[in-house]
């Protein structure tokens, strides 16, 4: 078959010396890249793609490419160690990653998120193998209304997350969809929500800020409130036996594995959705179709692997629009796009007829980066568990430090360092009252996408809601999220009678 | 304890190699004043009026990888989005940033339009200092290949047929450029369409693509790639005849197709500084973007991209921007976005 010659080719490409070292360095560099709070793969590839001028451009893709894979593995490190998302595609796994942490199962977290994250990466690259020109064309079929009924189903699958207090988890979507409409409205490009006139509101609330402060500050708070820190934690060790233990016991995941890296490769290749609602979606699908959902959030090993499974598969995803539309699937493709230019090449249609040597190196590329991501974070873990073994009266400060900075980086205003404090308060404020948060944190994450979706539709149809019925595609997830909305309600009384 | 005293010691260690560094750096840095031209003394905040992965951020990294590439700058230029109300954000904070020697700003029209739109952000343009334009980026007509649409008259023709109603154009947000070139055209051929607004000029082009909408007035770099696989059809180019060259040249211009000489927008590309910029501060970044233009890299650019070149600094770039935003203040009006 002529794929096979292709991927034959590029494997010969992928090896050699440079590149091969290339793939090295730069899945080391972007295992630390994702793991320091703030700093995610779209800050690494900004930053280094300069650099890759002195190279050739298919060494130049492959480098950046190691780079963004690394960093998804990096991603997770800090969300299970410090509680602190160490970039917006891993905010899912602060959910169940940091409780693991706290009860003393930290290694078998970040080992379940590496080999997630292998198995996501893999599979998204065996189905970019196979598969891209039609998939291109699938992602080409969605347009706005098929958008919104999409983001619905995330919300459906989200409507689960917070337990039975139904009412609660609608208060954090709601809280979560106000803040998301601040800043920009994309149809008439009037400012709106601008608390107090404040200039920094005009970019509206970044996603990120957010997170750290809810989940760093916030559990930062938590963690000395209830002095969780110095006890349990410290108790984590580590061994080879430990290590492969853990990993043996990942065959009761392998299905929430799957989900996650089918899920998250095909909201990757959607453009404009990314690695973020991936994750986030993966996460609200695991656990709504799960057994034991009550589990989710209190440090199921499965709500570590269906998050980093989808933003690994996502973000081989999201490079498949990149290379056969030119339009970027995710903030980081978007970057690596422009790189394209600047190396002379031309993303769409045309390139995988003009440049297969491009191409198909970096295609091989992403299986061999994906394994040596795999090996280099194992190689690892014990020298980050060392970090959980610090007392926690030195470990907070440090936690507050990275906040702060996380909360700096990526607007590089001051404006959303106050906002993140602020944020963690309300966070650690919510918790206290046992309102749920992930559900708002995925709101804030769609609402945009779902909000100009919405709004595109109904200016097509001219205010009818019909245009999401009459399109099959949009009118079958349609009918997929009315009956996910359903189901927690039908559990819900189904349980209410038992108790009768 | 012994041992966290050890690991302590070593942290002690590197906070002080850390500091050497940084102090050595500092010092590097004073021995730069003393020559007589200036130069940036720090990192260059190379602000960008546009969200990331748009078109104008692309086109402001690809400068900054010029610029890196040949070493043109003895500092490096770092880009900051701040694209929030359509560069609103980024106006006010260059506006605020007076006289500040390492901030410059990569604008598009939303540089004429923001603040005519936006009084309440207090930016007047003029005041601020000119750098350099490098190019005015061009807008053309397109349609799916699919369709029988072939030259402007069938354009017309199916628009009208198809109703205002079911006729959709896509296009970047309400009142910037994509939706005047779109009020351009309704004025015209007195027709009327449904305008849907997306966030960037790359999703519209995969919008027409998908068949969602009917028909866009993308720049050729958002196009050329689905043009080139023959999966769009360019009908006519909101050029002067002539202007441009290359395989866009091809494409007629709506003078040539005898509608006028009034059928005419382009998307300026231009670098600028805060108000209040020292003259040996303007005239150091003037001279890095004179490279640029020069270079062939950018060269190459314009022509495989469909703009055109322009150079243009000092007081006819103010002339110029002055002029574009009375022209704009004009289909503005036209457009009911202002009074």
């Amino acid at each position: 078959m002529e794929i096979f010659q292709f991927l034959a080719d590029g494997f010969l490409i992928a090896f050699q010396p440079l590149n091969f070292a290339l793939i090295v360095f730069g899945c080391t560099v972007g295992l630390f890249i994702g793991a320091m709070p703030g700093l995610g793969s779209v800050n690494g590839v900004a930053i280094l793609l300069p650099m890759t001028f002195l190279v050739p451009p298919t060494s130049a893709i492959i480098f950046l490419g190691a780079l963004y894979y690394g960093a998804m593995y990096g991603g997770a490190i800090s969300s299970i160690m410090l509680g602190i998302p160490g970039a917006s595609t891993a905010v899912a796994t602060t959910f169940d990653g940091r409780p693991l942490a706290l009860q003393g199962k930290a290694d078998s977290a970040l080992v379940a998120a590496a080999t997630a994250s292998f198995v996501g990466g893999t599979i998204s690259v065996a189905l970019f193998t196979a598969f891209a020109p039609p998939l291109a064309e699938a992602a080409l079929a969605f347009g706005p209304p098929e958008e919104f009924a999409l983001m619905m189903l995330a919300f459906a699958t989200f409507i689960g997350l917070g337990g039975d207090d139904i009412p609660k988890t609608f208060f954090s979507i709601f809280i979560g969809l106000v803040f998301s409409a601040v800043g920009l409205d994309i149809v008439s490009g009037d400012p709106r929500l601008i608390f107090f006139d404040l200039p920094g509101f005009y970019h509206g609330i970044n996603f990120l800020v957010l997170a750290i402060g809810i989940y760093g500050i916030g559990e930062m708070l938590w963690t000395i409130e209830t002095n969780k820190g110095d006890v349990i934690i410290s108790q984590a060790k580590i061994s080879f036996r430990r290590i492969m233990r853990a990993i043996g016991a990942l065959r009761h995941s392998i299905r929430t594995m799957l989900m996650g890296s089918f899920l998250g490769y095909f909201v990757g290749i959607l453009p404009a959705a990314g690695a973020t609602p991936g994750s986030l979606m993966a996460y609200g699908v695991a656990k709504t179709v799960s057994k034991d959902p009550d589990s989710y959030g209190k440090g199921n090993v499965d709500g570590v692997v269906a998050p980093e499974a989808a933003n690994n598969a996502a973000s081989t995803g999201s490079m498949l629009p990149m290379l056969t539309l030119g339009i970027p699937g995710s903030p980081t493709t978007a970057i690596l796009l422009g790189g394209m230019v600047i190396w002379g090449l031309e993303p769409g249609p045309m390139l995988f007829v003009n440049n297969t040597e491009f191409v198909w190196g970096l295609i091989a590329s992403l299986y061999a980066a994906n394994l040596f991501a795999l090996l280099i974070n194992l190689a690892f873990i014990p020298a980050f568990l060392m970090v959980l073994r610090m007392p926690f009266t030195i470990l907070a400060p440090v936690i507050f430090i990275l906040c702060i900075v996380g909360g700096y980086a990526p607007t590089k205003d001051m404006h959303d360092v106050w906002l993140m404090l602020i944020f963690g308060v309300v966070g650690y404020l919510m918790r206290k009252l046992d309102y749920p948060l992930a559900p708002g944190v995925l709101a804030i994450v769609l609402g945009p996408l779902a909000e100009s979706s919405v709004r595109q539709s109904l200016i097509m149809s001219h205010g009818s809601f019909g245009i999401f019925v009459e399109r099959p595609i949009s009118a079958v997830i349609m009918a997929i999220t009315v009956v996910l909305f359903v189901l927690p309600i039908v559990k819900l009384v189904k349980r209410r009678r038992a108790e009768l | 304890m012994a041992e966290l005293k050890l690991r302590l010691s070593r942290r002690a260690w590197l906070l002080g190699l850390a500091t050497g560094f940084i102090a050595s750096a500092g010092t590097m840095a004073t021995s730069e004043d003393a020559l007589a031209a200036w130069e940036p003394r720090k990192p260059v905040e190379f602000v960008i009026m546009a969200g990331k992965g748009g078109g104008a951020d692309r086109l402001a990294r690809f400068i900054q990888g010029i610029i890196e590439k040949h070493n043109y700058s003895p500092k490096p230029f770092v880009p900051v989005n701040k694209g929030g109300g359509s560069g609103a954000e980024a106006l006010r904070y260059v506006r605020d940033k007076a006289g500040d020697p390492h901030v410059i700003m990569a604008t598009l029209n939303s540089y004429y339009t923001t603040p005519l739109r936006n009084p309440g952000i207090d930016v007047d343009i003029a005041k601020f200092t000119p750098v350099a334009r490098l190019a005015e980026d061009t807008f053309q007509l397109w349609v799916h290949s699919d369709t029988d649409i072939k030259t402007v008259d069938d354009y017309v023709k199916a628009v009208k047929e198809a109703g205002p109603q079911s006729w959709r154009m896509g296009g970047t947000g309400k009142g910037q450029e994509d939706s005047l070139v779109t009020g351009m055209l309704e004025k015209k051929f007195g027709i009327k369409m449904t305008y849907v607004p997306f966030k960037g000029g790359g999703t519209v082009a995969k919008q027409l693509i998908g068949k969602h909408i009917n028909s866009t007035v993308n720049n050729p770099s958002e196009q050329a790639g689905f043009w080139d696989a023959g999966k769009s059809r360019a009908l006519a180019s909101f050029t002067p005849k002539g202007k441009l060259s290359g395989k866009f040249g091809n494409i007629p211009t709506f003078e040539e197709l005898g509608y006028g000489t009034d059928m005419v927008y382009y998307m300026q590309r231009s670098i600028v500084a805060p108000p209040k910029t020292e003259p040996d501060v303007q005239a150091f970044y003037v001279g890095v973007f004179e490279k640029v233009y020069k270079s062939a890299e950018w060269q190459d650019y314009l022509q495989k991209k469909g703009l055109i070149p322009g150079w243009l600094t000092g007081k006819e770039l103010t002339a110029y921007f002055t002029k574009e935003r009375e022209a704009h203040r004009k289909l503005l009006k036209a457009a009911g976005e202002i009074k």
